[in-house]
């Protein structure tokens, strides 16, 4: 069983933003509404400053807050590839997943429901890639499985410097930015 | 000199997200507020019957039940109007999640309705009677069964526990909101709750010796409240640096004013000062005192509950 994950290249990423348009395409993401997001960051004193732009998501943690919180159980973690999913049929719309998520990766939905990224579980199980890592035209992303030594996403993580975001939330996240 | 940058642009803008989360708004903590003075209620009520008062005719027992029905009811409706999912509100109670703190509450008022029928049906008032005859003979057969009674006192107390630590667990157990990370909310919140239901019994008893026992344990409540909220300050105080930062909205940060003026001062301080002086005599009892505990309660909830949304691990991050 695979556990999926994606590493993002901050030194590729441009903050172009074709990975939300991708997004709001393929999962067709109301307008004001983003599952994925470009975050600019920057810290440091002149003339050493220190300048990062990532692409950010649903962290689809290992340790996860919104799934522990939900009281229906339609916050979920997907028998595939231990994607954090909605089940939206089961969604009351109490907002505590929503309120839980240490990233804020979560809104609710027009429709009522509480939504967030689905790492494109519906184009994963097809054998393709998520629609953000498809369109990057810089490929800062990657899509893979974690626990594959031999996965891309595996050895990048095992050759090049990376953090997540918020380590001390302790929610394990499963997306790691190259340094 | 050139200070040090740490800025943070982001391109999301949900809505009640960013810039700051504000998902939940009024009917969460009005909600907190109504199940928390009836979680103290159903104590009180449930300790007059364990202890024996209910053989008073007018003990405060026999009319508080039903106002916690009602503002149980009312609670659960604000609870109801914030979902917003609301034609799926019955998958609640399809199943039972271990770990969330939401789903032991909606099976825990599940409990709490039957043990306040209970208390009710001790002795119902009269426009019951008149509404539904029977229940003068079921009243009958129940005093007959004093160990019922003192069962009946324990039930209300048990879950009237249950209910109010749970709105305060709720909350307590969300790492992402920093300033609920206490395991102590709870305490806050059920004593809270037992202050807001002694002002409120304090307020309605027609027994004058209830009213002054109800004084004096509100007074009681108080005090605690006052050092549960010392020992969760000093607990957040001494954690990490996101904690700190999120105590310090409460201190001196834009929820100060507020929480100084009108949970503490007006909510705590001030009705202490006046009870403590009409239970000593010095002062006759009049309803202001209690009326400042009920407001500085539900004040509480809101302070409690938008403060604890503002506070976040980014804006730990980015100082």
């Amino acid at each position: 069983m695979p556990r999926y994950g994606m590493v993002i290249d901050t030194h590729k990423c441009v903050g172009c933003n074709d990975c939300v348009v991708a997004c709001k395409t393929e999962n067709n993401i109301p307008e004001g509404y983003n599952r994925d997001w470009i975050v600019t960051e920057s810290h440091g004193k002149y003339p050493a400053v220190h300048l990062e732009i990532r692409t950010e998501r649903c962290n689809h943690c290992s340790n996860t807050p919104c799934v522990s919180c939900c009281p229906t159980g339609a916050s979920h973690i997907h028998d595939f590839g231990g994607v954090v999913l909605v089940d939206h049929e089961m969604c009351i719309g109490c907002k505590a997943c929503v309120e839980s998520c240490p990233y804020d990766a979560r809104f609710i939905h027009p429709d009522g429901y509480a939504d967030k990224c689905t790492f494109c579980i519906h184009r994963v199980e097809q054998g393709m890639k998520p629609a953000c890592v498809e369109v990057c035209p810089t490929y800062c992303m990657h899509f893979g499985d974690l626990d594959d030594p031999n996965s891309e996403v595996s050895q990048l993580l095992n050759s090049r410097k990376w953090h997540v975001n918020l380590p001390d939330a302790g929610t394990e996240p499963n997306i790691f930015y190259l340094t | 000199m050139i200070s040090q940058i740490i800025e943070l642009s982001t391109t999301r803008h949900n809505p009640h997200v960013d810039p700051s989360m504000a998902m939940w708004e009024w009917q969460i903590p009005v909600y907190l507020f109504l199940g928390g003075m009836v979680a103290g209620m159903m104590i009180i009520s449930g300790y007059f019957l364990f202890s024996g008062r209910h053989k008073e005719s007018n003990c405060a027992c026999f009319s508080i039940p039903f106002t916690s029905v009602v503002l149980l009811s009312a609670g659960m409706f604000a609870l109801f109007l914030d979902l917003s999912h609301k034609l799926y509100v019955w998958r609640l109670y399809t199943t039972f999640q271990l770990k969330s703190p939401m789903s032991w509450g909606a099976w825990i008022l599940i409990l709490v309705y039957p043990a306040l029928i209970a208390n009710i049906l001790i002795r119902p008032s009269q426009w019951m009677i008149k509404l539904i005859p029977n229940l003068s003979t079921i009243s009958q057969k129940i005093s007959k069964h004093h160990i019922l009674i003192r069962n009946i006192g324990i039930l209300n107390m048990l879950f009237g526990m249950m209910l109010g630590a749970y709105t305060g667990v709720l909350l307590s157990t969300m790492v992402s909101r920093p300033l609920w990370n206490s395991a102590l909310l709870w305490v806050l919140f059920l004593v809270s709750g037992l202050s807001a239901a002694a002002a409120y019994v304090h307020l309605v008893a027609k027994n004058k010796a209830e009213s002054e026992l109800l004084a004096k344990a509100d007074n009681g409540f108080l005090v605690i409240e006052l050092f549960t909220f010392v020992m969760l300050f000093l607990g957040l105080l001494n954690s990490s640096k996101t904690h700190i930062d999120a105590v310090y909205l409460l201190i001196d940060g834009p929820f100060a004013p507020t929480f100084w003026v009108f949970v503490i001062m007006l909510g705590i301080v001030i009705p202490l000062i006046i009870q403590l002086l009409a239970v000593s005599h010095k002062i006759k009892h009049t309803p202001i005192a209690p009326i400042m505990v009920i407001m500085g309660g539900l004040i509480l909830r809101f302070i409690i509950v938008s403060a604890g949304q503002y506070s976040h691990w980014f804006n730990a991050h980015l100082k």
